[in-house]
């Protein structure tokens, strides 16, 4: 029964999975990217689970965790530093996205991939 | 001298903000041309650096190696940053006349900025030593061009745009999943260290699960990236739409940057030819000799002249990783010096549609005709790139070629050479489309006098003209350095 304890795991799939999916079959340009969010979000879970440790505490310093005589465990801080980074990027990529709808909806009043389609090849 | 690495990249992501301060046009050009021209020379400088001395590696705030940021250059990294740098030196003074005419005056100055932003982060792609760096590099690179591209002139440009931002986020994904499974496995993030661990905890031989997810996901987002030939789709609508400069940027420099990341991963983390060859090398092989035939076919077919020289690049992208997936050092050479080629070549080709679409406003196949006599020295340009991608003895186009048939018969695999020949021969056919049209077919009867392309446009393009022609007949800097990184890539560590 190992995977089950793996369910982090099998989240961030699951999550990965259904983002990819309303990407691909969506054809609204807005629900296009909230999928594009879903989609970078389960990578998050997954560095997250990668940096944990069982049994460790949050990688702060306490005054009683220096005080401790025996060395305390903790979970890598580096994979959430990294995924700072990432929410970041994911943001900007979303607020590029988004800024690119705006103007597609002004230029042609609609945000459907299959309208856009018809109206380029009608001219 | 020590801070020389990181030049580079810090003086366009300075510039970039400054553009956008002064708010003037002509001011933002000056800034970017200077940024662009600072880079190239300090490019220069690292590359003799390295090939004297041996490869460069520079700790960011003075943290040591393996936990640090590093920059680290050794030929490979030289070789693609002269390529990036200079490409971006040559366009700039290009961009001038043709942004004027296609970008608003009032948002050129954020155009600029943009640009400067993409070069830092393709440069920044290129210096690094460090995967997780390379990502938010690569993401740096890659929202600016977004940006830049849905700045095209038609609609369409945005829904290009966009394309390519769903597609792309989806490959920067799977490269950043890929990364995290490396960095699991090895607990560091320095691409060096990554193969030093993964050799001593015995990784590498064991099949380990792990690592060929990692590897499947890095190979499919980094494919995605470089418009591998099935996951292409984005290239020829960003191409084809984008303003004339960034396409002669993009197709010139994004690309290359992201087979640069390939063979990094590749080379440099398993760092083992054999193990390649055995494994991803196979796989790729298939896409890459599709990509030649395929998209060249396509190319024929194709009215707008900008949309075929979109596919033929992604043909040309197929050259190069199958000179990748040959997994020989002659097989290497061969795709390294492709990218410098292709480079020039590509850059050529899409600057003559840049004063084509200058002069006449579009750049149809019908809009070719009479041109060889209304503006010749421009037409002149395009034959002659148009012999380069082909590859005729002479012109740059023509060594890489030779050096891929040199590897493909090394290997003793007849069928792979002669679906390279049968390439070039497709390339004769769409460059020849263009050429009978333009010195062959009479111009239409009304219609007002069209010039010759402006002396600003002229010169770079006849730039990459005498580039591509002196690449061709002494090809000894560009070939040994590829050789030697070549070299480099296959000892591994």
């Amino acid at each position: 029964m190992t995977w089950v304890g793996h369910y982090n795991y099998w989240g961030a799939i699951f999550l990965m999975m259904s983002g990819f999916y309303v990407v691909i079959s969506r054809g609204n340009l807005i629900k296009k990217l909230i999928g594009l969010n879903i989609f970078s979000t389960s990578v998050f879970l997954l560095y997250i689970s990668m940096g944990k440790i069982k049994g460790a505490t949050a990688p702060i310093l306490t005054e009683a965790a220096r005080l401790s005589p025996t060395p305390q465990l903790y979970s890598n801080p580096l994979p959430h530093v990294l995924i700072l980074t990432a929410i970041v990027v994911g943001v900007a990529t979303t607020a590029v996205g988004l800024a690119l709808t705006v103007r597609i909806n002004e230029r042609y009043g609609t945000i459907e991939e299959d309208e856009i389609r018809a109206k380029d090849d009608s001219l | 001298m020590i801070h020389l690495p990181i030049v580079p990249v810090i003086i366009p992501l300075l510039a970039a903000p400054l553009c956008i301060i002064f708010r003037s046009k002509q001011l933002a050009w000056s800034i970017a041309l200077a940024a662009t021209w600072t880079s190239f020379c300090v490019s220069i400088l690292l590359a003799i650096h390295v090939v004297a001395v041996g490869p460069l590696s520079y700790n960011i705030g003075g943290w040591p190696a393996p936990w640090g940021i590093t920059y680290y250059i050794d030929t490979l990294n030289a070789f693609v940053l002269l390529i990036v740098s200079g490409m971006s030196a040559v366009v700039l003074p290009y961009a001038r006349k043709s942004v004027e005419m296609e970008i608003d005056s009032s948002t050129q100055p954020y155009f600029y900025s943009l640009l400067l932003i993409c070069i830092t982060g393709l440069l920044g792609i290129t210096v690094t030593g460090d995967a997780f760096n390379m990502y938010v590099f690569l993401e740096l690179s890659s929202l600016s061009s977004y940006a830049l591209i849905g700045m095209g002139p038609r609609r369409r440009a945005l829904t290009a745009a966009y394309q390519y931002l769903i597609m792309g986020t989806i490959g920067a994904t799977f490269i950043l999943i890929g990364i995290g499974l490396l960095y699991s496995l090895t607990g560091t993030l320095n691409i060096q260290d990554m193969a030093v661990q993964l050799r001593a905890n015995d990784i590498l031989g064991s099949g380990n699960r792990t690592l060929i997810t990692a590897f499947a996901f890095l190979t499919v987002g980094l494919s995605l990236k470089l418009a591998l030939f099935p996951l292409h789709l984005w290239l020829p609508n960003a191409y084809s739409y984008a303003p004339s400069v960034v396409t002669i940027f993009l197709a010139a420099t994004a690309t290359k940057v992201a087979i640069y990341m390939l063979l990094r991963f590749c080379f440099g983390v398993i760092g083992n030819g054999t193990i390649f060859q055995m494994t991803l090398g196979k796989i790729i092989l298939i896409p890459a000799l599709a990509a030649i035939l395929v998209a060249s076919i396509v190319a024929i077919f194709q009215y707008d002249i900008k949309r075929m020289l979109a596919y033929s690049s992604v043909a040309q992208i197929g050259y190069m990783i199958l000179g990748i997936s040959f997994a020989t050092t002659t097989g290497l050479t061969a795709g390294i010096l492709h990218m410098f080629n292709h480079a020039l070549m590509k850059g050529l080709l899409f600057m003559v549609m840049g004063a084509v679409s200058y002069r006449v406003g579009s750049v149809y196949i019908n809009d070719f005709r009479g041109l060889g006599r209304k503006m010749p020295w421009t037409m002149a340009a395009f034959v002659i790139g148009g012999l380069s991608l082909m590859g005729v003895p002479m012109t740059a186009g023509f060594i890489s070629k030779w050096y891929l048939i040199k590897a493909a018969l090394e290997n003793g695999w007849w069928d792979v050479t002669i679906l390279i020949l049968l390439g070039s021969l497709l390339a004769v056919v769409y460059i020849w489309r263009v050429v009978e049209t333009a010195y062959f077919n009479p111009s239409h009867e009304n219609e007002e006098d069209i010039g010759e392309a402006p002396l600003s446009l002229l010169i770079p393009m006849w730039t990459l003209v005498i580039a591509n022609i002196y690449f061709g007949i002494d090809t000894s800097i560009p070939l040994n350095l590829a050789q030697q990184a070549a070299t480099l890539l296959m000892e591994g560590i």
